[in-house]
């Protein structure tokens, strides 16, 4: 094996392959999904280089089906060895493995009818991500660094900065006729300046800019300010005695608290009560100003900012098939507050007796999980400034922290940071202090939505503004 | 602290052959890569060979629905040039993309070759967990008996248990290490943890509860008393079921009693990570220029240990190849040591205390911690508790984590109860705890005498790399903390 003699050096073949062999050793049905990848790294830290990684890897997974009384048995393998050797005996353990699970009557491919590619381009990936030299992209690294040391004679250390581009191949076959594959494109660069005062105390704080080209990455200088601002606004930040007040979650906190609506909407966990949406199909769940997308599909009009050109670009989200080989799509889950709609992959489906809304995400091991593409909250029409400056005495929160989040109860609890609000204005920070309160409540306290919906990620979510809420402090 | 079980001595084990005689490699070639990685005037090159094998069984719903394994196998190279790092990996062992690696890690640095690759010297350390053998099918079949203990015995253990899931995850991982300072090391590390999730629900509510464990262990270690699916199982049952007529946790500050064992993880987020010497080294840690200062209550003495054997965090070599050690960090309150690793020890000044750790091949080592935990002290765990006029009592929690440069922490309790006039009262919900690390444990006025380790479920990340770790405390009192909770 020192030696690798590969099956193939296309991921489709080596794929079939699979399957092929899967198919020789008894399956009923198998299905391969192949993963390659080129990753560029560097670190910069005080201007100088700290660590630089480049390297390409691929891996294989497969999982197998075997037909039996009352439904299928199923097992499924991984391997980074895709040599002739490696596959057939990842292959053979797979169909071992097999042997010894449980006849599931829910599990199986998808019928063949189900599978389904995203016919428009979805602009998921530039060819340019590799084009920028490695001494270009270790420069922007460190002229963002740069701008966050020189904003403020406070900031005088920095816990880095880095550039990091990739692109990645994801290929899946299946033995019911499906095969389909993309490649993606991402780049990104950020700074995390350390700010400190007087009698020195420190905080960090970062920011960043990804894209899938670089022709859309942000002014590193620029990026390099918002990080500094950022950092240094955290200075003299201190506690708040225990109180109930309104709390405004900034966009950057608000995505992950309303996205455990899309979670708590989670096939998985509706089939085995460890939701709290467990039941309420159709039900008021939110206040009837929550609106959730979930979309696979997104695509973005962008403004390249050196030449004014417009450019179709895919979200972070999006994908023409999801993990189980079904066409991806636009699914409203959640309108004006009410349960329309579960993330269900295939499996999910079927024990709910539905049909997939096809969410299925796939690693290389393993079933598929649920997963939703780009998802966001219907923003709202005031500015993030006029929703603050409706609150007399509250709390703004621009991170969290912890796993305080329990979604089959509803119970929220997480340390915070963020500044307190005086009369509509941010009068301080606060940090050492916690939020807490109960989801079910909380998505119907939902007083404000803001206008500021900007896609950094995969979700987007708009401040928002939650009555009612638990700090705790000194 | 009690061994699992005696080190097994080094000689009768070799776990380099596996490399030489499956993959293919010999030291002419490992030699060829290290001065390769070294031609462009690098100081310091590593090799990181690593081959997983991973098994995973799971039982939901009553039926075995989950059997998965997984192979990777590749190979990192490193080259050290003063603080630089130039890093690149290949999943192909071939010598022309191990050599390709290696030119590719060598360009961090610019120059002529400086050094030589030095001769090897095998680290040579006890060995501190059993060899498992590869998954043989007999195995399997064992591991589904024990995954069908845990099913019953939820199931029976009260009719409001509506939905179980119990899952056995083990792997196998091989590495073989070389640098050109002359380190060479290998190892077999066996990893092992048993799983039970289950919902709870009664007519008004529902809840879930979940417990596992296990370690650098094989299957036997399941049959010992309190490390059995039915003792999972029952935990699992147990603390779901409180969850249902759970009430709100108290909010703000007050005095906290933290049972023994898993609330260790405390001393991860509130010290461990701050004492990692990259962020010393850096400045950016709450804890730098602290070494030989005040941080705790003299009552407390942290150590991190990678050598306890049998233990999740314990490793008879770190990632670069150095035999891992008992570290102490706070002795007697007073700040003692830092977590370093080779380029850290170096640029410092300080020991090497075998702290390097990495997630894969694909990974650049870093400092880390292995066990963490407080050592035993001389209150009696019903005193502590009795001394408490209002407060919380923790005995389990979900997760922490720390911010390294404000020293602020959280960690959240998954099973509490109130204490009321010295008596542990009725459970509460779910609720983060907040601190700040250079003070919190200033607070800490008892230490009881009834240390323990955790169950062997802990999974530490940083800089979006995980490793296996343990921690550990005995009962301990905290005069103050604040809980995050929506009560009074």
């Amino acid at each position: 094996m020192s030696v690798k003699s590969q099956v193939s050096n296309d991921l489709e073949l080596l794929a079939e392959e699979a399957v092929a062999l899967a198919l020789r050793g008894g399956a009923t049905d198998a299905e391969a999904v192949g993963m390659e990848g080129d990753e560029f790294s560097v670190r910069v830290r005080l201007g100088q280089v700290e660590e630089l990684t480049e390297s390409g890897s691929r891996a294989l997974g497969l999982r197998v089906f075997f037909e039996a009384e009352g439904g299928q048995r199923t097992a499924s393998v991984s391997t980074s060895d895709l040599s002739r050797d490696g596959l057939e005996s990842i292959v053979h353990a797979a169909v071992e493995l097999a042997k010894v699970t449980g006849v599931d009557s829910f599990a199986g491919l998808p019928e063949r009818e189900a599978f389904g590619i995203c016919e428009t381009d979805l602009a998921l990936y530039f060819d340019d991500v590799d084009a920028v030299p490695p001494a270009e992209r270790i420069e922007m690294a460190r002229r963002c660094e740069a701008a966050a040391m020189s904003y403020d004679t406070r900031i005088q250390n920095s816990a880095g900065a880095g550039f990091d581009a990739s692109s990645s191949r994801r290929v899946m076959v299946n033995s019911r006729g499906f095969s389909g594959g993309y490649r993606r494109s991402y780049c990104s660069f950020a700074v995390t300046p350390i700010a400190q005062d007087t009698n020195g105390s420190m905080q960090r704080d970062s920011w960043y800019s990804n894209a899938r080209t670089p022709r859309l990455l942000e002014s590193p200088e620029e990026v390099g300010r918002i990080a500094a601002q950022r950092a240094l606004r955290r200075l003299g930040a201190r506690r708040v005695p225990t109180q109930q007040c309104p709390v405004v979650f900034s966009p950057d906190v608000s995505r992950g608290l309303m996205g455990n609506l899309l979670n708590a909407a989670d096939g998985d966990a509706i089939y085995r009560n460890a939701s709290m949406f467990a039941g309420k199909l159709g039900e008021q769940v939110a206040g009837e100003n929550i609106t959730m997308v979930d979309d696979g599909t997104l695509v973005f009009e962008r403004t390249v900012p050196a030449t004014g050109e417009l450019l179709r670009v895919g979200g972070f989200g999006t994908a023409p098939f999801d993990g189980d080989g079904l066409q991806t799509r636009r699914t409203v889950v959640i309108e004006r507050g009410v349960l329309k709609e579960l993330m269900l992959n295939t499996y999910t489906a079927r024990k709910l007796g539905m049909q997939s809304t096809g969410k299925a995400s796939r690693g290389l091991a393993g079933a598929p999980g649920i997963g939703g593409g780009c998802y966001y909250l219907e923003p709202g029409t005031m500015s993030a400034e006029s929703l603050l400056a409706e609150v007399k005495n509250g709390l703004y929160v621009t991170s969290t922290m912890g796993f305080g989040t329990n979604l089959v109860t509803g119970d929220y609890s997480q340390g915070c940071s963020g500044f307190w609000i005086e009369n509509g204005e941010l009068a301080y920070a606060v940090e050492e202090i916690t939020i807490a309160g109960n989801m079910k409540e909380m998505f119907r306290n939902v007083s404000a939505i803001a206008n500021d919906l900007h896609f950094r990620g995969a979700g987007a979510v708009p401040t928002v503004r939650i009555e009612g809420m638990t700090v705790a402090g000194s | 602290m009690a061994a699992a079980s005696s080190p097994v001595p080094f000689d009768s084990l070799d776990h380099k052959r596996y490399f030489f005689e499956k993959l293919g490699l010999t030291e002419r070639l490992l030699e060829r890569c290290l001065s390769e990685a070294l031609s462009a005037g690098g100081e310091f090159a590593d090799l990181y060979f690593e081959a997983v094998s991973s098994t995973s069984l799971g039982m939901d719903e009553g039926i075995i629905k989950t059997a998965s394994q997984g192979i990777s196998v590749g190979c990192g190279v490193r080259v050290l040039s003063g603080e630089r790092t130039g890093f690149a990996y290949t999943d192909d062992l071939s010598p022309e993309r191990l050599l390709k690696a290696a030119r590719t890690a060598a360009l961090i640095a610019s120059g002529p070759q400086t050094q030589r690759v030095q001769g090897f010297t095998e680290t040579r350390s006890p060995q501190l967990y059993p060899v498992a053998g590869a998954s043989a099918d007999a195995e399997i079949a064992e591991k589904i008996k024990l995954i069908e203990r845990a099913n019953q015995a939820a199931r029976a253990f009260d009719p409001r248990i509506v939905q179980v899931r119990a899952s056995i995850n083990d792997e196998l991982r091989r590495i073989l290490i070389a640098a050109s300072d002359g380190t060479f090391a290998s190892d077999t590390q066996p990893l092992a943890r048993f799983n039970v999730f289950v919902i709870a629900k009664d007519e008004h509510n529902t809840a879930r509860g979940s417990s596992g464990g296990g370690g650098r262990v094989t299957l036997e270690h399941f049959d010992l008393a309190g490390k059995t699916p039915e003792h999972f199982a029952q935990e699992a049952a147990r603390t779901a079921l409180l969850q249902l007529d759970a009430v709100a946790a108290p909010a703000g500050e007050m005095e906290v009693v933290l049972g023994p064992g898993w609330p260790g993880v405390l001393l991860h987020e509130a010290v461990g990570h701050g004492l990692e010497a990259d962020f010393n080294r850096k400045k950016t840690s709450a804890f730098a220029g602290l070494i030989g200062q005040q941080v705790a209550s003299s009552k407390v003495t942290v150590v991190d240990n990678g050598t306890m054997p049998g233990r999740r965090g314990s490793l008879n070599v770190d990632d670069e190849g150095n035999a891992t050690q008992e570290t102490v960090l706070i002795e007697n309150g007073i700040l003692r040591g830092y977590l370093t690793d080779k380029l850290s020890s170096r640029l410092m000044g300080m020991a090497n205390t075998g702290s390097g750790r990495r997630e894969s091949y694909q990974a650049i080592p870093m400092p880390r911690m292995t066990n963490t935990y407080m050592l035993a002290g001389e209150d009696d765990p019903t005193d502590i508790l009795k001394s408490v006029k209002r407060g919380l009592y923790a005995v389990n929690f979900g997760g922490g984590q720390v911010d390294i440069t404000n020293g602020k922490f959280v960690f959240t309790a998954s099973e509490a109860y109130l204490i009321e006039d010295g008596k542990v009262t009725a459970p509460v919900k779910g609720a983060t705890l907040v601190g700040n690390g250079p003070e919190a444990l200033k607070y800490v006025s008892m230490v009881g005498n009834d240390l323990a380790l955790d169950e062997g479920i802990g999974t530490c990340g940083k800089a979006g790399q995980s490793v296996p770790v343990g921690v550990g405390m005995p009962t301990i009192k905290l005069d103050r903390m604040t809980v995050g909770g929506t009560g009074r």
